[in-house]
This record gives C-alpha cells, sequence and structure tokens, in this order.
C-alpha cells in the first residue's frame, strides 16, 4: 500500500471532510464516554439537548460561537497567506482591555451610535499592532511567527493581568481582579432579550461574507493567496509581499481583537483573565475544520460552540466530565488533519 | 554479448487508470555496460525504473537480477541483490555530514554503537576506488549540487550496489560537471559496475552509453549500440516523427531597446555593458552560477542596479520593480519555472494574470471572465494541453507549463522578451515549440535576451553572444563567427587572452 498524490481534490470529499472528521471525532470521544461508564448515545443526546432543548441553550450556544468565528476568521485569513497566526489569544485580550481602557475615558460621553464603533474599532486596533510585532520581526530579522505570536499570548495575560490590579483595576468591585466597566451606551444591543446573545453575532456573520468576497473578488485576496502558496512566484510576478503581509496581519490580528472587544461589550461589561476560555487558540481549530474557508468557519464555530455548550448540560445530567468538550473539539482537529490529507492522498495498493 | 545479463526486465506492464505507462517492455543489462534509456516525458522510463527497483508492482512481467527473480514491490530486495538508485531529487539530509548520509538506514536500529570508523573506511575506499572525492565530514547542506549526486551515487556504492541507475542525473548539473559524471560513469563501468541512466538528452546518451533503448508511449520502440546511431536517428526515434530545432534567420536588427554600460548590482555583477537591438537575439553563455541569475532578475525588474546606466528605449529604466516592468513591455520567462513562473495549486487564469492584475481588475476587483478569456487564448494560441483555465497548473507538463509562461508573456507582443533558461528540463518536442515561440518574437521585431547555459541553443538562435563569468559580461562576438573552443575560452573568462589571440 502507498499513497499517491491525488490530480484533483474532488469536491465531494472537500465537502465530506469536515463532516467526517467530526464523526470521526465523535466516535472516538464516544469511546470515552463509554470508559466512564455512560451510555454514549444518551450522552450526544444530552449535548445535542444542552446546545439546542432550550431557547436559552440556542441563544447561549450563538453567543459562544461569535467569538469563535471571529477568531477563527483571524486564523483563517493569516494561514491562508502562510502567516502562522497562533496570537489570536492574546490579540483578544489586547481588544478587550483597549475597549475597557478608552470606551469610558476617551470616549466617555459619545453617543452609542459614535461610541459603539469606535470602542470597536479601538478594540481591532489593539488586536492588529500585537499582530504586526510578530510580523515585524519576521520580515526585518527572520524571526518565526509562530514562536513570537504565541509566546506574546503569556506576555498579553500578564499585562492584562497588570492593568486590572492597577491602573485599570474597578474599585467598586471589592478587590477583585477586574477592569473597570465599559459604561452601559457602550453595550452591544441584544438580539433576544432576557438573554447573553447580542448583534455580535451578525457582526462576525456578516464579516465573514466580506472576507470570502475579499479573498474570492479581489486582487488582494489574489494577491495575499499568491504569497502564501509561493514567495518567490508572488515577488516575481510583482506581489509587494511584505505590504501584503502587512495588511493580512492587520486583518487577522483586528479581527481577534474585534473578537475581544465584542465579547466585552456584548457579555461581560468588563476584563477579567478568564475572559476567553481559550477562544484564541479554539479559533485555529475552527479555522482548520472550515479548510480556512471563510463561510466554512460560520458552520465549525457552530460545532465547536455546541460541543462546549451542549457538554456542559450533559456532564450535568450524566456526570460525564464536561473536558469531553475539549478531548472532543481537540480530536476533531487530529481528525481534520487527516481528512484534508486524504482529500489530497489516495492510498493505492 | 557473451557474458548472461546482470540484470533482466521481462515482459513489463504497468498500468495507471487509463493510461498504459509500461506495455510489455523487456530489456536486459550486460556487466559492465552502460545503458541509456532514451525517452521523452511521459514515455515510461521512470515508471520501469521504478518497478524495477521495487517502488511499483508491475501488472506483468518479471524483474531478474543475475538469474534470481526479486519479489515485486520490495525495494529492500532490490538494495539487497545489489540494485542502487540515485534519483533526480536527491534523497540526503542537508543538516548531516556526508558519512552520516551515506550510512544512514544501513545500521539495525537496535544496535546501540554505530561503527562510524568501519564505516568511514570503508567509504573512503569506495571513494578512492571510483575516484569519488568527497570529504567525510562536509555537511552536504555546504555542498554542490554536483558534490551532492557524489554522495547520492557513493550512498548507493556503499550499499554494494552492482547495477547502478541514475534518474536523469545531469538535469542538475552544469554542463562541465555533466562532463565530469560521464568520465566518472565510464570509469565504474570499466570496473565492474553496471549501469543503467535515463535522458532525454542526445548528445549525453552518445557521449557515455554503449547502448541506447529508446521508449516512447510505455513501449520499446529501438534499440542501438551507440556507435552505429546518430543524433537524428535518436531523436526521430523519440519523438516518433521528424524534430528539428527551428533555425534562425538572418534579420536586420532596428533600434536599440535595452542598453547598459557599467552596470553594478551590489557584487553580484560588475560592469556590465551590452547592447540589445529590436528584432535580435542576444545570447548569454556561462557556467551555471557565474550571475545569470541576478542578470535575468535585474532586467525582469526584482534587482535594481547600484551603479552605471541601464536604458529602456534610451530612458534609465524605471525603478518601480516588476509592475513598471512588466507594463513597459518587458517579457519575462524565469529560469526556474516551478519556483517562479508558476504557483503550483493555483489555476491556470490565475498564473495567467497575476503579474498583470492591473490590467485584469477595476477598482481591486479582479475581472475573472476576462482573465479566464486571458488563458484561453494562450491555451489556444500556444497549445497549452493538459488544463482549462480553471484547472490547477500542477497538472500540466513543465513542456505545457512553458508553453502558458511563454504565452503569458508573448500574446502581448513585447517589445523585448528575457527568457532565462527557458528550455532547461523539458523534451525534445517541447524545446523544438518553445525555439520556434522565440524565433517567431525576434522575427516580429522583440529584442529577446537569452540566457541559457546550453550552448547548442544559443548558438542556435543567438545573433551575438556574450559571456558571463563572475558577474562580468565579455565583449560580444558574432554568432557566425563562434566556435566551440571560442565559446569554451570566453566562458573561462579568457575573453581578453582571446582578444589578444586576434590581433
Amino acid at each position: 500500500m502507498r499513497l499517491e498524490r491525488r490530480p484533483h481534490r474532488p469536491l465531494v470529499l472537500v465537502v465530506l471532510a469536515p463532516i467526517l472528521a467530526i464523526v470521526a471525532a465523535l466516535l472516538i470521544s464516544g469511546g470515552l464516554i463509554a470508559l466512564d461508564g455512560a451510555n454514549v448515545l444518551d450522552a450526544y443526546w444530552q449535548i445535542l439537548l444542552g446546545a439546542f432543548g432550550t431557547r436559552l441553550g440556542i441563544t447561549e450556544t450563538l453567543t459562544r460561537a461569535t467569538p469563535l468565528m471571529l477568531t477563527g476568521l483571524a486564523a483563517a485569513v493569516a494561514f491562508r497567506a502562510r502567516l502562522w497566526n497562533i496570537g489570536a489569544e492574546g490579540q483578544f485580550y489586547i481588544g478587550a482591555i483597549t475597549v475597557a481602557a478608552v470606551a469610558s475615558t476617551l470616549f466617555a460621553g459619545w453617543p452609542p451610535v459614535l461610541l459603539i464603533p469606535a470602542s470597536l474599532a479601538a478594540g481591532a486596533l489593539g488586536g492588529m499592532l500585537m499582530l504586526l510585532v510578530p510580523l515585524g520581526l519576521r520580515l526585518r530579522f527572520g524571526v518565526d511567527e509562530v514562536v513570537t505570536s504565541l509566546l506574546l499570548n503569556f506576555v498579553v495575560i500578564l499585562f492584562v493581568s497588570m492593568m486590572i490590579e492597577g491602573p485599570l483595576k474597578d474599585p467598586l468591585a471589592f478587590g477583585w481582579p477586574q477592569s473597570v466597566p465599559v459604561p452601559a451606551d457602550a453595550m452591544l444591543p441584544k438580539l433576544v432579550d432576557r438573554t447573553r446573545l447580542h448583534i455580535g453575532l451578525v457582526i462576525a456573520i456578516v464579516v465573514a461574507i466580506v472576507i470570502w468576497l475579499v479573498q474570492s473578488r479581489t486582487v488582494f485576496g489574489l494577491q495575499s493567496r499568491a504569497a502564501g502558496l509561493s514567495p518567490p512566484a508572488a515577488i516575481f510576478a510583482g506581489v509587494p509581499l511584505g505590504r501584503t503581509l502587512v495588511v493580512v496581519a492587520c486583518i487577522s490580528g483586528g479581527l481577534a481583537g474585534l473578537a475581544g472587544a465584542i465579547e466585552v461589550m456584548g457579555v461581560k461589561g468588563y476584563v477579567t483573565t478568564d475572559l476567553s476560555p481559550g477562544y484564541g487558540y479554539s479559533g485555529i481549530i475552527v479555522a482548520m475544520l472550515a479548510n480556512l474557508h471563510p463561510l466554512g468557519v460560520i458552520a465549525a464555530a457552530l460545532f465547536t460552540a455546541i460541543m462546549f455548550v451542549g457538554s456542559d448540560s450533559m456532564s450535568r445530567a450524566l456526570g460525564v466530565p464536561s473536558y469531553i468538550a475539549d478531548v472532543t473539539v481537540a480530536l476533531s482537529l487530529l481528525t481534520m488533519l487527516v481528512s484534508i490529507f486524504f482529500t489530497q492522498y489516495r492510498i493505492r495498493r | 554479448m557473451t557474458d548472461a545479463p546482470v540484470l533482466r526486465l521481462s515482459n513489463i506492464t504497468k498500468r495507471f487508470g487509463a493510461t498504459l505507462a509500461n506495455d510489455d517492455i523487456s530489456v536486459s543489462l550486460a556487466p559492465g555496460e552502460v545503458l541509456a534509456l532514451l525517452g521523452e516525458n511521459g514515455a515510461g522510463k521512470t515508471t520501469l525504473m521504478s518497478i524495477l527497483f521495487g517502488h511499483y508492482v508491475p501488472d506483468a512481467g518479471t524483474v531478474e537480477v543475475s538469474g534470481v527473480t526479486l519479489p515485486p514491490g520490495k525495494p529492500r530486495a532490490a538494495i539487497r541483490a545489489g540494485v542502487g538508485m540515485v534519483h533526480q531529487h536527491f534523497s540526503l539530509a542537508d543538516n548531516l555530514t556526508v558519512l552520516d548520509n551515506v550510512m544512514t538506514g544501513t545500521e539495525s536500529m537496535l544496535k546501540l554503537r554505530s561503527s562510524t570508523a568501519a564505516a568511514r573506511e570503508k567509504l573512503l575506499a569506495i571513494a578512492a576506488r571510483f575516484g569519488l572525492a568527497v570529504d567525510p565530514d562536509a555537511r552536504v547542506g555546504d555542498l554542490s549540487v554536483g558534490e551532492q549526486q557524489r554522495v547520492e551515487i557513493l550512498k548507493a556504492l556503499y550499499n554494494d550496489a552492482r547495477i547502478l541507475i541514475l534518474d536523469e542525473p545531469t538535469a542538475v548539473l552544469t554542463t562541465l560537471e555533466a562532463e565530469r559524471l560521464f568520465v566518472t560513469l565510464r570509469d565504474m563501468a570499466a570496473k565492474g559496475l553496471s549501469l543503467i541512466f535515463i535522458s532525454h538528452k542526445l548528445h549525453e546518451v552518445l557521449a557515455a552509453a554503449d547502448r541506447v533503448v529508446v521508449l516512447r508511449g510505455g513501449k520499446v520502440v529501438a534499440e542501438r549500440q551507440a556507435a552505429n546511431t546518430t543524433r537524428a536517428e535518436l531523436a526521430e526515434l523519440m519523438v516518433g516523427r521528424r524534430v528539428a530545432r527551428p533555425v534562425r534567420e538572418a534579420a536586420t536588427p532596428g533600434a536599440v531597446i535595452l542598453e547598459a554600460i557599467g552596470v553594478d548590482v551590489g557584487r553580484r555583477l560588475t560592469g556590465l555593458d551590452f547592447t540589445l537591438r529590436a528584432g535580435e537575439t542576444l545570447g548569454i553563455i556561462g557556467v551555471s552560477g557565474n550571475g545569470q541569475t541576478a542578470l535575468a532578475h535585474l532586467v525582469s525588474g526584482l534587482l535594481q542596479p547600484t551603479a552605471g546606466d541601464l536604458r529602456l528605449f534610451g530612458e534609465p529604466m524605471s525603478r518601480d520593480g516588476v509592475r513598471a516592468v512588466v507594463k513597459a513591455g518587458i517579457g519575462r520567462i524565469p529560469e526556474d519555472r516551478n519556483a517562479e513562473g508558476a504557483i503550483g495549486e493555483m489555476s491556470l487564469w490565475e498564473n495567467a494574470v497575476l503579474e498583470r492584475l492591473d490590467d485584469f481588475s477595476q477598482n481591486g476587483l479582479v475581472e475573472r471572465d476576462r482573465a479566464r478569456d486571458f488563458a484561453r487564448s494562450i491555451i489556444e494560441g500556444f497549445d497549452v494541453r493538459g488544463g482549462s483555465p480553471d484547472s490547477r497548473i500542477r497538472l500540466l507538463s513543465g513542456g505545457n507549463m512553458q508553453k502558458l509562461i511563454l504565452g503569458r508573456n508573448l500574446i502581448t507582443r513585447p517589445r523585448l522578451l528575457v527568457a532565462a533558461q527557458p528550455t532547461r528540463g523539458l523534451d525534445e518536442g517541447a524545446i523544438a515549440a518553445v525555439h520556434a515561440r522565440l524565433l517567431e518574437a525576434r522575427a516580429a521585431g522583440t529584442g529577446v535576451l537569452l540566457i541559457s547555459e546550453d550552448l547548442d541553443e544559443v548558438i542556435s538562435l543567438a545573433d551575438r553572444i556574450q559571456a558571463i563569468v563572475k558577474g562580468r559580461l565579455s565583449p560580444p562576438v558574432a554568432a557566425e563567427a563562434v566556435d566551440a573552443r571560442m565559446l569554451g575560452l570566453m566562458m573561462a573568462g579568457d575573453w581578453q587572452q582571446e582578444a589578444q589571440d586576434a590581433s
């Protein structure tokens, strides 16, 4: 038996790949659930029920999916241009803390129509700058951005810690380490009353569509793909490599920063160091599950959110630890990598 | 041939889907013989050798080494039987030393100590015996391509190969390195090894082989003793029809298009002087690595002169890089079409318009229908086979990919064409097609700057020839006035000498 490269990537397989990957991941984690003594089918039923069974479940799933879509897009855009942004987690936090810092100071007293866009833009700008640092190091000194963007995550978390225990500490929080809240006028309008679901979901979906159009229709989309696939050929064709990567980094970092801003302004209202349950890292998985396709990111983010929300309630019902969600999502990354591989190769005897 | 063959391939048949890659092929190899397997790309040469080496299982047929049948699909069995293979793309680890590379895979993983001293001794003995001098402690990444190939050969010999197979051994070598390789191969045969080398280059087959087997369309179409055949006959056998490379006709060059006066590019190019006129081809010859890449990049807009005067149509050449160069009507054929000329995972139309997106976009949006039409007209006008505008370019053969690259440059009637190694790695049929296009462009008034390591190509296409040596250019000589000896001296940098001899 040997591997052989397929001449074409059959469209059927490309579409089927993520589905098969998710099924395989669910089967494997099913084994783990069974090992814990629970009924596997029952467990999956409880996950679905938790994610979709109630109005609250549905809105909660969509609320969780919102930041995942944005961080997923951040990774998808960057990876397509072979810019390995592993720093979405840090960019997310910078976006969040920027909003906390400016919304009630610099933008104090602005009307919501100005305040909300300005705050979102400020968060995105924070994320952008955060990714331009590793990119600058790569372009100037050839430093691998995988390492620098990843390690910056820890720097940022410590910086946020310092801010919320120092200059940005909320004096009314009884000593809890949390930032000053954003003003009520800066909070995003709700989509459904008395739930956490906010307009950020719409923003994320619109952004995904815009990015899809940019990638498939524009000169910049074509050039950034060329830059990712083959830098020498892109240079030969006159693609401004550095400039293209800078724009890609601005979009990618900006989206991750925007995710953080939206999470603060849509859900929590203030920043803590547990604002993100790893949205930045999960975004990488979401992007891979989506095969780096911007519209696929919407679906992949939904799947990931379903697993996280659903397994919380499944764990309450059946006593299986909710870590199973992390395991399943992580497994789905591995199975997806295998699936993608088999869209490009086949086994020959 | 009285000796029993050391290797016999009998009735090998191999099918890939609808294509019959090998159709009932029988070949044998005598001890001490050098056999050339000649054929165009896709004739089935590499498939046949992969079957011999156990990479593929044949649908029918057997492989015998010294009378013993090898089990199909077992590379280890082939190695043990004394078959060594030197691939076109080396399988060496750049970060290891020569000795480490040679030893890799020869020792049991379970053994705790590796016997480096014994291995070194054996390697040096083999190297001395076959005159393959190499430093066992050098890092492979630091070696030249020719030396790396030597390591690859040593690796096979270290595994006690008595039959050596070389897949397109000269594809990556300079003319000089290739000549040296053939001397080594002849020497190895004289010392009892049997060799098969795969090639589509006629002159090297004639120079190095005892016997030539010609493959075409998966079949053996002819077998000749190298001494009893000619280049023309082999070319016809290989292609299946008469191919003659087109010849240049005399023409009167027009106005000066490109002129360099004392141009430097850092230390890579120094004091370049040349003039290129409309409807003329200026050939630049030289041994690989003497500044050809920098020269091509300079005229292609990827490098800027650091001193001197580079004039396009009498005006100083724009320093705005590639886009300005393309806009000014300079066609560019890069020397490495896979790395620079095309992006394998992108479609034909994307590859066709990538360097001229300004012409195929409005307000930042790509005009995809117009781009597809552009690609379609190239495909039709330049006989690009094997793909539609939307298929990915890596599916094309090297020749067809080169035709697309030529097409995207020539279809807009450029006034200047930089062609760097335009036929490197192409088969005879594709070479003839590329040459015809270059001559056509010249006849249409394009000034062609032809940078090539293939002397025959330059002699047949160029009006005037300059040699590039260590980043400097010799004065031009008229193509009619040169002979091989003179070009050899020019490439060695002896043009001052030559000038003195002449006076």
